[in-house]
């Protein structure tokens, strides 16, 4: 095991998760009727609402998925946060008032307030259906990675813990509960990870990340080994699997000294070879999983992330000491750290997942191609990178459980000035991302089959009451994304489905309770594909959700604030296809095929984010059907008013 | 139907010139971003080289983090006033 669990961090986060459902329960005495229970009333007030965006919008994929991109890949997770604030600038410039002025609990309301029309509100409650749950994935996943080093026990526990939780606050008080669970995770949350930015400045950087003296780094050894013959021979091992083998002919060896295996990454030196120390995971015919040759229990399998040089002026140093943000930049720009590489060697039914050792300059790691292919990148590369960046772009404005919080605030200044505190509070923690980020990856935190940890680990390092806050402020960080993603589900449900589409005529206590079922049955398909989804980047799967998101909402709610030609039949064709083309091209993706257990390569599209397609086939969809209806549909009157 | 908004809104005169002034800076916005992800795709390594003692991407980044706040600023600074005349 990479950590060990201790009595504070589990007794805080108790605390947390006692503290959440207290509030829950009290606030629930006030909300009887449906306006409380989807808007908290409609009277939180600006400031409260824009930490609470920022609560939202800090889920377990900036906190966790971006921190651990950023540890293993540099530049490129940062790239995530600067698509993810982008993208506030379309909800601040385009949708925030005019959301606010045309809906009233769901957005479905706001597309709908000028048609009345049942085939948007039966398209646009399925789109925000699948947002929701496409988002919820990866909160579930990165709770039950959040579990593992805080209670010691295994993934789908921590994924039922939350997926129970969130089930009971969002059952008791919807909206408003949860809003000031946002509220007060936002807030803490930004104050903790400061403390650990300072922490990691303060610490500097050093090729030694011995974590201030308090645990010592691993020593990855390099040998030495020559060819007789065509054999290897390496002095003090047996060679097991040589040159000839499938781990040679990837360019790795393995060797073994005293019954126990090693694998070694191989470089062509001037006299046969430098072996340099791998780490490696076994997976055996029968699903077992040994890690360097050993049980995880064993602890054989170390944790990573340390600088080979650091150059100051010319001249190598062991250790910066404290370092100001802009300095630790520059510093960092100028030293070798050692990255590492993923292959896998098959040999019969077991496959060995080897990762190996990247020296890579500081300068290289400071600027984007390490994770996307952008250096002498095909087309349909650099296609697949720009692809996401517009789905990151597009995707925050239209995701359903950002845009009903614009129905908690009174006014439409209200929603203004709320979004441009939650831009304020987001833009400044992800700067402090790329601290985090690089921190880890300099630090020797970083579990390498697991990057989403390398943030709570990074405070780790700096002791077990910083990793205990920080922890379960991840855990109710993804408590609280979730409640809001269920709130929302429940609302497309119960209000959009059973209260609009099917015309049932609930009393408002019956929509209230319509809620809070739809809420218990999301929360039960959340826990089941948290689990299945464990071991993926959470914030790679949210690039997903925000790709949906752009492609089945943005384009409707734009055209019809904007373009007064826009018809019912349009819109909802527009949500329809935005839906289905940005869901089928993900199924179909290379990333999707590895789920499959097939070959990425073997997947009928080339491409991951679906976005660049996807968005303008919505588009066209709604100016074609759009006109092609003007006799027929409802007309925007005041489509322009905004 | 239940639509409308949770509260009851006054009439809000200033909202064509806010919508006015919104659009222009999302265009100036969305025009850097994608200046951004145009030199990360055309060419990446001009955002390794090093001015002020950081690499053109880290400048880049930084500079649309801090531009998108400064243009919240402003535009609430406008819509504000506009509320203030007109409404």
């Amino acid at each position: 095991m990479i950590y060990t669990q201790s009595p504070l961090a589990i007794g805080l986060f108790f605390v947390f998760v006692f503290f959440v459902l207290g509030l829950s329960f009290y606030l629930a005495r006030r909300t009887s009727s449906a306006d409380g229970y989807y808007a908290a009333g409609g009277n939180i007030h600006w400031f409260t609402n824009g930490i609470a965006f920022a609560g939202d919008y800090l889920s377990a994929a900036s906190f966790l998925g971006i921190c651990g991109m950023i540890a293993t890949a540099g530049y490129d997770g940062w790239m995530y946060s600067i698509g993810y604030l982008a993208g506030w600038m379309v909800a601040l410039f385009l949708v925030a008032e005019p959301m606010k002025r045309l809906g009233k609990y769901t957005f479905t309301d706001a597309l709908d307030s000028k048609f009345n029309s049942k085939s948007i509100q039966l398209m646009a409650a399925i789109s925000t259906l699948a947002v929701s749950v496409f988002y919820l994935i990866p909160q579930m996943v990165g709770a039950g990675v959040l579990v593992q080093p805080l209670l010691g026990m295994p993934h789908w526990v921590g994924v039922c813990i939350v997926g129970v939780v969130v089930t009971i606050i969002v059952a008791t008080a919807g909206m408003a509960s949860t809003t000031y669970v946002q509220f007060f995770k936002g807030a803490l949350l930004l104050i903790c990870s400061t403390i650990v930015v300072i922490s990691v400045l303060t610490r500097g950087l050093g090729t030694d990340p011995n974590q201030g003296d308090t645990k010592e780094y691993h020593k990855f050894q390099t040998l030495n080994a020559v060819v007789t013959n065509g054999n290897l021979q390496v002095a003090g091992y047996d060679v097991v699997a040589g040159l000839d083998s499938e781990f040679g002919q990837a360019g790795f060896v393995k060797l073994s000294q005293g019954g126990a295996e090693t694998v070694w990454h191989l470089k062509e030196a001037a006299t046969g070879y430098e072996l340099v120390e791998a780490l490696f995971v076994t997976k055996m015919a029968d699903g077992t999983k040994l890690f360097n040759g050993a049980p995880k229990e064993e602890g054989k399998f170390f944790a990573v992330g340390h600088i080979k040089e650091i150059t100051v002026d010319g001249k190598e140093i062991a250790q910066t000491g404290a370092v100001g943000p802009l300095e630790f930049l520059n510093r960092f720009k100028d030293s070798t750290v050692v990255l590492w590489g993923k292959k896998y060697v098959k040999v019969g039914d077991t496959t060995t997942t080897i990762y190996y050792q990247k020296p890579t300059p500081g300068s290289r790691i400071l600027r984007p191609g390490l994770k996307f292919k952008v250096d002498n990148a095909s087309g349909l590369d650099k296609f697949n990178f720009i692809s996401l960046m517009i789905a990151l772009f597009c995707g925050t404005a239209a995701l359903p459980h950002i845009l009903i919080r614009y129905y908690t605030v009174p006014s439409q200044a209200a929603a203004r000035k709320s979004t441009i505190v939650a831009i304020a509070a987001i833009g400044f923690f992800y700067v402090l991302t790329l601290y985090l980020g690089l921190g880890a990856m300099t630090n020797g935190v970083i579990n390498i089959t697991d990057n989403n940890m390398s943030a709570p680990l990074l405070a780790l390092s700096f002791g077990v009451i910083l990793f205990s806050v920080i922890s379960s402020l991840a855990f109710a960080t993804v408590l609280g994304t979730v409640s809001g993603l269920i709130v929302a589900s429940a609302g497309a449900v119960a209000h959009d489905l059973m209260d609009n589409f099917l015309g049932m005529n609930m009393s408002d206590k019956g929509k209230v309770r319509a809620g809070k079922i739809s809420a218990m049955v999301i929360g039960a398909i959340a826990i089941y594909l948290g689990i299945i989804f464990e071991g993926m980047n959470v914030s790679f799967l949210v690039g997903w959700a925000f790709a949906v998101a752009a492609s089945a909402n943005l384009p409707a709610i734009l055209m019809i604030l904007f373009w007064k030609k826009a018809t019912a039949q349009g819109v909802a064709a527009s949500i329809f296809i935005g839906l289905t083309s940005s869901l089928g091209l993900i199924l179909v993706s290379p990333d999707m095929w590895v789920r499959y257990g097939l070959l990425p390569q073997d997947a009928p599209v080339a491409f991951n984010s679906p976005a660049a397609i996807s968005i303008p086939a919505s588009i066209l969809t709604l100016v074609i059907v759009s006109l092609m209806t003007q006799k027929k549909g409802a007309m925007v009157e005041e489509g322009a008013e905004a | 139907m239940g639509h409308g908004p949770a509260v009851k809104l006054g009439k809000d005169n200033a909202a064509a010139y806010k919508g006015k002034i919104g659009i222009s800076m999302f265009i100036v916005y969305t025009l850097t971003y994608f200046g951004f992800v145009v030199i990360n795709a055309v060419n990446p390594g001009l955002m390794e080289k090093v001015y002020f003692g950081q690499t053109l991407a880290v400048l880049y980044g930084f500079f649309l983090i801090i531009f998108a706040l400064v243009l919240a600023v402003i535009y609430n600074h406008f819509c504000t006033a506009a509320e203030a005349r007109l409404n």
